[in-house]
């Protein structure tokens, strides 16, 4: 018999897998180094944002700021970053802080994280408003070297996720850190009895999610090398679907990193996927939707069973 | 040995109102197994918070290993100072692996090869507690069944990196343990006490108390009643201590009118002995919290494997979180359990919800001069008497109550006394799990429960303090 519990660790590979089929069978051009490349090339700053998204659910909460904070990230880089690195850094770096900054205020006065993120991402959108009323600015050179570097044999979106996917993984599935993380994420009254911080553990991931947040926005930048305020608006969903079409759960510090960025993958395939269908663009979100919860339907016949048996 | 591992002196703490402990004086030497044990309500857990630094005391000298202890007392404190607790409800997160529960518990379990050192070392420990235990350190802990949970967390609360072992405390260690893990459990007990380290021991089983400990401390209202080596006491001497010195005199309330009408509710699932209520009857639910009570005044309102007739209402214990709708008015949360009934053509009839809101503010006698005013600003009684009233003012004929004095003043539970009263002679049925006993004085017959079944069924001429104690506290094979 199938172990199940396999099956539900292989499911996130296997709906990639199996995505990935369809679109080479109806356009199979796409099955080529440029093919790949073209098809992926975006599936880089979706999977840096669904990794801060997974940060987040870690300890049991939801940002629905992420994508307006890419879009805000690259704002400020096609400008700020642009014409004084020194300044643009720095600005960067006060971005991230105000993440810690929101997780802090997020655990002492134990507000739900959704109505806060919810709220700010209508102060990150007004800031990168502010800052680019219309669309424009630059990409800083180095940037864009970066994001069109062509990797030898393998299409560089498909390195860069593994990298990150592995990166990720290690650190908060190996480390004796990331036990901490998700186990504020599992039972946090154990950990507070164990006599661990669970403000400095949820301020932690906060910052690593803006960390990521910002990495986000820089490779979307680098690739659009132009920035607008709303270009990553549908991050915000595209990453808690990525999390947890990668196998994570909402609660409980159930997370998978791997899984993660794959999820980020199949989403970003079924995208073009759609398009090869000739689908117009105005049914796309809801077949991206379809094909969520088709994969969900399955998980959750895999647990199911699983708890049976 | 001399000294003492830990000491508590005058120690007190307060919840609002409700004094959980006034004036504890408790220490445990090196090496010596304390048995710790009283009903509900007596102070243990908070003492043993207190202990592990989970909660701080109100008042109240602490020192630990000789050494006064200074401002606040932490749970991480308590760690290096080597006190280990096992709560119960677990302390285990559900989402990860033993060995990866084992670093959350060890600072010093880090940098490269963690994991299999984590794994190692708690798997020692099992081996040597459990013997054939059949857990691994890499299996998820939401993946083991609860009784293997409870073994994870016994072994690794003896687990030793660097910080000493002094004093661990077990909170019902053998609640999922079957007997002969339990067995193994107290045997290493003896064990671990000659190498020096000092257990303080919580259960319900006075068997293992009475076997495991050198010395017993019976708490009861929030202060130590008796102390003595173990070997003074007997079951029954154990018993007699934890309850009360003064007799209760009945409640001078003798039936009235006891109707022969039928049945209201009848669940013969919970043990040998059925739970049977008639009409009109005061049923009362005894013994230890968490043994049952709950989960059967739940089974009869869902109607599972219960004979049921009538309608029936459910009077919540713990307020905050399942009794009062927080941003309601007073009455709102008054009539919710009647708006089907105070419907006319598919809306609410605000004018016959109104009379309701009313009337069963003068009844109740609730404390407010306007039912509009939002619940929380009553008192906790008074929110309490609005629940009553929710329940009262239903087409309910069976009220269910989850110990719904918890922090009542005691002016308010004589009202609500006579209430029931007058309610059950006019024919209604209530069902009452309790944590006091005095409130028992007022049911015609009581069940007792323990490990979520029925043990004993009192009636009031035969309830005692003392047989709901034994009844509670019995081993299983007497």
């Amino acid at each position: 018999m199938i172990n199940r519990s396999l099956l539900r660790q292989a499911l996130p590979f296997l709906s990639l897998a199996v995505v990935l089929a369809a679109t080479f069978y109806v356009q199979p051009r796409t099955m080529s180094y440029f093919g790949l490349n073209l098809m992926l090339q975006y599936a880089v700053p979706i999977a840096l944002a669904t990794i801060a998204q997974m940060f987040i659910i870690t300890v049991n909460d939801l940002d629905l700021s992420i994508g307006p904070f890419v879009g805000l990230v690259g704002c400020v880089s096609a400008t700020l970053l642009y014409n004084d690195p020194f300044l643009g850094v720095l600005a960067l770096l006060a971005l991230i802080a105000c993440y810690g900054a929101v997780g802090a205020l997020i655990h002492l006065r134990n507000l739900p994280s959704i109505v806060v993120t919810l709220g700010l991402s209508f102060v990150w959108l007004g800031i990168a408003v502010l800052i680019l009323p219309s669309p424009g600015g630059k990409a800083p050179d180095w940037l864009k070297a970066i994001m069109s570097f062509q990797f030898p044999y393998v299409p560089f979106p498909i390195v860069a996720a593994v990298v990150i996917g592995l990166v990720v993984h290690v650190a908060l599935m190996n480390s004796s850190f990331g036990v901490i993380a998700r186990g504020a994420g599992g039972n946090p009254k154990a950990l507070a009895r164990a006599g661990w911080s669970l403000l400095w553990t949820k301020v932690s991931m906060y910052l690593l999610a803006g960390f990521f947040g910002v990495l986000s926005g820089l490779s979307l930048l680098g690739l659009t090398t132009s920035a607008d305020a709303h270009v990553a608006d549908r991050y915000t969903l595209y990453s808690i679907a990525g999390v947890i079409l990668g196998g994570g759960e909402f609660v409980g510090g159930r997370v998978s990193p791997l899984g993660a960025v794959v999820g980020a993958l199949t989403l970003a395939l079924a995208g073009s996927f759609l398009i090869f269908l000739k689908i117009s663009p105005d049914w796309q979100i809801g077949a991206q939707g379809a094909i969520l919860i088709i994969v969900l339907a399955l998980r959750a016949a895999v647990t199911y069973g699983e708890k049976r048996a | 040995m001399t000294g003492t591992v830990i000491k508590l002196d005058g120690a007190e703490k307060s919840f609002g109102a409700v004094r959980a402990l006034a004036g504890v004086d408790f220490s445990v030497r090196p090496g010596e197994c304390v048995g710790l044990v009283g009903h509900n309500g007596a102070g243990k857990s908070t003492l043993m918070n207190i202990l592990a630094g989970t909660l701080q005391r109100s008042a109240g000298e602490l020192s630990v290993g000789g050494r006064n202890i200074e401002g606040t007392w932490t749970a991480s404190r308590a760690q290096g100072d080597g006190v280990r607790c096992v709560f119960q409800e677990l302390s285990l997160c559900p989402n990860l692996s033993v060995a990866e529960n084992v670093r959350i518990t060890h600072g010093a379990i880090r940098g490269m090869g963690w994991k299999s050192r984590a794994g190692a070392l708690i798997a020692a420990k099992l081996d040597e507690i459990f013997p054939g235990h059949g857990i691994r350190p890499d299996d998820e802990i939401s993946d083991l069944p609860i009784g293997k949970r409870q073994m994870a967390e016994i072994a690794r609360a003896f687990t030793v990196t660097t910080e000493p072992l002094r004093l661990v405390i077990l909170d019902e260690p053998t609640s999922s343990l079957d007997a002969v893990t339990a067995q193994q459990l107290l045997a290493f007990v003896r064990q671990e006490t000659g190498r020096g380290t000092s257990i303080i021991l919580i259960s319900h089983l006075l068997g293992e108390i009475l076997a495991a400990s050198d010395r017993i401390v019976v708490m009861k209202d929030g202060k130590v009643v008796a102390e003595k080596p173990a070997r003074e006491f007997t079951r029954d001497s154990l018993v007699a201590a934890m309850g009360s010195e003064v007799r209760h005199s009945k409640t001078a309330t003798a039936k009235t009118g006891k109707s022969e009408a039928g049945m209201a509710v009848r669940v013969t699932t919970a043990g040998a002995i059925a739970l049977e209520a008639r009409k009109g009857e005061v049923i009362g639910l005894a013994g230890l919290a968490g043994h049952g009570q709950t989960r059967m005044l739940l089974q009869i309102y869902g109607r599972k494997n219960a004979e049921v007739k009538g309608a029936v209402a459910f009077v919540a214990g713990d307020r905050q979180s399942d009794g009062v709708f927080n941003i309601w008015s007073i009455g709102h949360n008054m009539s919710v359990r009647s708006v089907a009934a105070l419907r006319r053509l598919g809306l609410i009839d605000v004018k016959a919800e109104q009379n309701l809101q009313g009337e069963w503010r003068k009844r109740m006698a609730i404390r407010t001069d306007d039912v509009n005013n939002n619940i929380l600003t009553l008192s906790g009684g008074n929110q309490q008497k609005a629940l009553f009233a929710r329940a009262l003012a239903s087409d309910a004929t069976i009220i269910l109550m989850d110990d719904p004095m918890r922090g009542v003043d005691i002016g308010t539970k004589q009202e609500v006394y006579d209430m029931i009263r007058s309610e059950a002679a006019a024919g209604r049925t209530f069902i009452w799990y309790t944590t006091e006993f005095d409130e028992l004085d007022h049911c015609d017959r009581t069940y007792v429960f323990r490990n979520q079944g029925i043990v004993a069924a009192l009636d009031r001429s035969e309830l005692s303090e003392e047989r709901v104690l034994q009844a509670s506290f019995a081993e299983a094979v007497a």
